[in-house]
């Protein structure tokens, strides 16, 4: 049963870090707009590579 | 600046229509923090991701701009720069774009719906961390049933005590302070027995965790909150959607006026600083937002929001205009006869705070369910605890069987059954391409039996079409070219009916009668029939005459379009067993022409605001409920007296705010609102049928001792998630539309 000592609060302290984003989550305002954030995911807002940057590794495409 | 086709404007998914109200200057509303300059602007018309990228694409590309972000929720886009860009510019570009655009007064916004919501929304988190970790501790203290020694139990249930505290404070709070307040003006409300279980459950198990007893019931306590809280908050988001009338009619106040000083120069102003004998400006195509007297110049002035007459009437000096009305030809300049606070406008907004008043009575399907319930379930554990008091068996015992009783009842499935039904057909309808303002409107258009629809821009598209068609091509082409010239509805069916093309030389415009110019080096006249010399028109609609040199006048008619999908929207409403009625302000003979076409018997014509306040007072009188279909500001009265009411894409903002739903795409969405809404009741009776099921089995358990904090569990969220499967069932196709 001495092992409860130490579980019970690390479940605790799992679910505070949880509780803690959440509330930073919607004093951010994450919550605020959720229609818009349903869209925005789907805005292609990427420009096209400039020349110069064509033949090398950009950041997000490394493997290519 | 960003050009787009005509076709393209407005929102591309057709949820809304393209809005053509000019923009007014907003700079009066710009704010200057450090060395940027921000505005707050509401965006009308807005409703899908690629308007999102739309505009916030073409306003971030002019010079300057540091951030330029829309809310499509609310339709707030918020605008920063640096530099000289001119608010108008930024106006100009998204009004450009074909949507509607209103500069926001950001002191007067909807921070307290907001407060209110974002509130909610974190006691709601923190009642579900509690939830599940009380749970997480409650379910090994179930599991170890007899084997558990009694010191384990017992530290357990204090650690869920100490989590169970905090949170009652903290996400009770809005069922506390509502239950006390009702209270204290000796009435009763849902949330009395909600605090009263939460309270006697939490204090009953600390007794218990001190005497080291069996049952603790935190994690009910909390599990209650939770369930209740998203209830709470389902039906505050609802109703923060449902913009009010009042922030509406405030935004509309809100535009901006052209006073003309003493010296002659033009300033803008906020309209709310106008003061009854300014001199005003109003150019061509801007809508009077004060009531003005004409001191220069002649125009047409167009009140269809303000009347329903759908042609324009010539104003002249001497002559008043109303707020709401837009100047179409020349400029005018007057004095305000009125601040903005005395206007019609005004005036229209305390007709719309009575017809509030009045529909405010109505009592919701959810609210009459508690008052039956509240007695019920107290009287029930009270007789609970006496009975078993008085059959001998403990004080303890007995007060712990009444208490399980309380929270076993408590209303956590009535919390959830109108909410989510709410929701759900509220989603299914924007799909649908109506929207939904308010919660309980969804009962209240159930209830309808009777619609009185608007003519102009309801029924009709609310703009003429030539429909003279033996008018020889060269003629039309000719009329055209002084038609081109002209802000008249008449004029720009016609140019729309002749399209493309060039300009007569020397037109003159001269309000009230029509135009002339030099067409092919013939003088040429277009306009009313004393202005070309000829014999009045026996046509029922509009006409315009047209005279080319010495030739006779040519007649040319015109007709306002009746809605494509109206017929077969008014044939389904009568199937659903509506009647149907026309309540127009316009000319009984236009009036009549649409009613003969969609074979409604029963119209009225030339009603003022108040004509139709009055029918529906009448129509009510007969035991009626009233389904109102209006989109001017002359119906905006009756749009809130009706029992419900639902209001065009198109139509003024205080319309669409008097309105329980908006819809768009033509008239096809109100049979589906109807259908929706009739179903919608349906579930929710069936939902609170479930809720009463419920009781009827888990309260014989409850009296008889055997709620145990498992039993509680299991049969609280188990009713909770029946309810809220059986409202999705909304979302099944029923029926194919017709």
């Amino acid at each position: 049963m001495s092992g409860l000592v130490i579980l019970i609060p690390i479940a605790l302290l799992m679910g505070l870090a949880g509780l803690a984003a959440f509330v930073w989550a919607v004093r951010a305002g994450q919550f605020d707009d959720p229609d818009g954030a349903a869209a925005r995911i789907l805005l292609d807002t990427d420009a096209p590579l400039p020349n110069s940057a064509l033949g090398r590794p950009g950041p997000g495409n490394a493997e290519a | 600046m960003t050009t787009v086709a005509l076709d393209t404007a407005g929102c591309p998914s057709g949820l809304a229509p393209p809005s053509a109200t000019n923009a007014a200057d907003p700079s009066p509303f710009v704010r200057r923090v450090g060395n940027q300059d921000r505005l707050s602007l509401t965006v009308r018309g807005a409703k899908c991701g690629a308007c999102l990228a739309r505009i916030e694409g073409a306003v971030a590309v002019l010079p300057g701009v540091d951030t330029a972000r829309l809310n499509l929720s609310t339709g707030r886009l918020d605008i920063a720069w640096t530099g000289d860009l001119s608010a108008q510019r930024i106006a100009r570009t998204v009004s450009d774009l074909g949507y509607g655009v209103a500069p926001l007064d950001t002191r007067a916004g909807d921070a307290g719906h907001k407060k209110e919501e974002q509130s909610l929304l974190l006691a709601m988190g923190v009642a579900g961390f509690a939830t599940a970790n009380i749970m997480l501790l409650s379910v090994s203290v179930w599991g170890g049933n007899g084997e558990m020694g009694e010191a384990t139990r017992q530290g357990l249930h204090a650690v869920s005590g100490l989590i169970a505290l905090p949170t009652l404070l903290f996400s009770g709070r809005p069922f506390f302070r509502s239950a006390w307040n009702v209270l204290k003006r000796r009435h009763t409300n849902m949330d009395v027995p909600i605090s009263l279980a939460l309270i006697l459950a939490f204090s009953v198990s600390v007794a218990e965790t001190i005497r080291g007893g069996e049952h603790a019931y935190f994690d009910a306590a909390c599990m209650l909150l939770f369930f209740l809280l998203i209830g709470r908050f389902l039906d505050a988001r609802v109703r923060r959607r449902a913009y009010s009338a009042a922030r509406d009619l405030a935004a509309l106040a809100s535009r901006t006026v052209t006073r003309v000083s003493h010296t002659g120069t033009h300033e803008p102003v906020r309209a709310e600083d106008m003061r009854p004998g300014d001199r005003i400006l109003l150019a061509p195509g801007e809508r009077a937002v004060v009531d003005m007297m004409i001191e220069q110049g002649e125009s047409e002035i167009d009140e269809s929001l303000v009347t329903g007459e759908s042609l324009p009437r010539f104003s002249a000096a001497g002559m008043q205009v109303m707020a709401g009305s837009i100047n179409l030809s020349q400029p005018l300049t007057g004095r305000a006869t009125a601040a903005s606070a005395d206007s019609l406008l005004s005036d229209i907004g305390r007709m719309l705070e009575a017809g509030e008043q009045k529909r405010g009575a109505y009592r919701r399907i959810a609210d009459r369910a508690v008052s039956l319930y509240v007695p019920i379930v107290h009287s029930t554990a009270l007789l609970t605890f006496l009975g078993w008091w008085l059959s001998g068996l403990g004080l303890r015992e007995s007060i712990l069987i009444a208490v399980s009783t309380l929270i076993i009842t408590c209303p956590c499935a009535l919390a959830l059954a109108a909410p989510v039904v709410q929701v759900v057909a509220a989603g299914r309808l924007f799909r649908g391409g109506a929207y939904l303002k308010s919660g309980d409107a969804l009962e209240r258009i159930a209830a309808c039996d009777h619609v009185v629809f608007d003519k102009t821009g309801t029924l009709t598209l609310g703009t003429p079409r030539l429909i003279s068609n033996h008018v020889p091509a060269g003629t039309l082409q000719d009329a055209a070219q002084l038609a081109r010239a002209s802000r008249h509805p008449l004029s720009r069916a016609l140019t729309a009916a002749a399209g493309p093309g060039p300009l007569a030389a020397n037109v003159k415009e001269r309000p009230g009668l029509g135009l002339e110019g030099t067409v092919n080096g013939m003088a040429c006249r277009l306009g009313s029939a004393e202005w070309t010399g000829a014999r009045d028109s026996f046509h029922n609609g509009a006409s315009l005459f047209f005279v080319r040199g010495t030739e006779l006048p040519l007649e040319l008619r015109f007709e306002d379009d009746i809605h494509a999908s109206a017929s077969a929207t008014i044939a389904s409403l009568r199937k659903l067993g509506l009647g149907v009625e026309i309540v127009s302000g316009d000319r009984s003979g236009a009036v009549a022409e649409v009613a003969r076409t969609l074979g409604i018997d029963q119209w009225t014509a030339a009603a003022s605001p108040q004509d139709k306040v009055l029918r529906l007072e009448q129509l009510q009188a007969e035991g009626k409920h009233v389904l109102m279909v209006g989109d001017g500001l002359n119906d905006a009265g009756a749009l809130a007296l009706a029992h419900a009411s639902a209001a065009p894409g198109g139509a003024l903002d205080v319309s669409q705010s008097a309105s329980d739903a908006v819809y768009s795409g033509g008239l096809a969405p109100l049979p589906l609102l109807v259908r929706t809404a009739r179903k919608a009741r349906h579930v929710m009776l069936q939902n609170f049928g479930f809720a009463a099921v419920y009781n009827l089995v888990a309260v014989p358990i409850a009296i008889l001792g055997h709620a145990t904090p498992l039993v509680a569990a299991i049969a609280m969220s188990g009713s909770s998630l029946i309810v809220c499967l059986n409202a999705l069932r909304l979302n099944l196709p029923s029926e194919k539309p017709a």
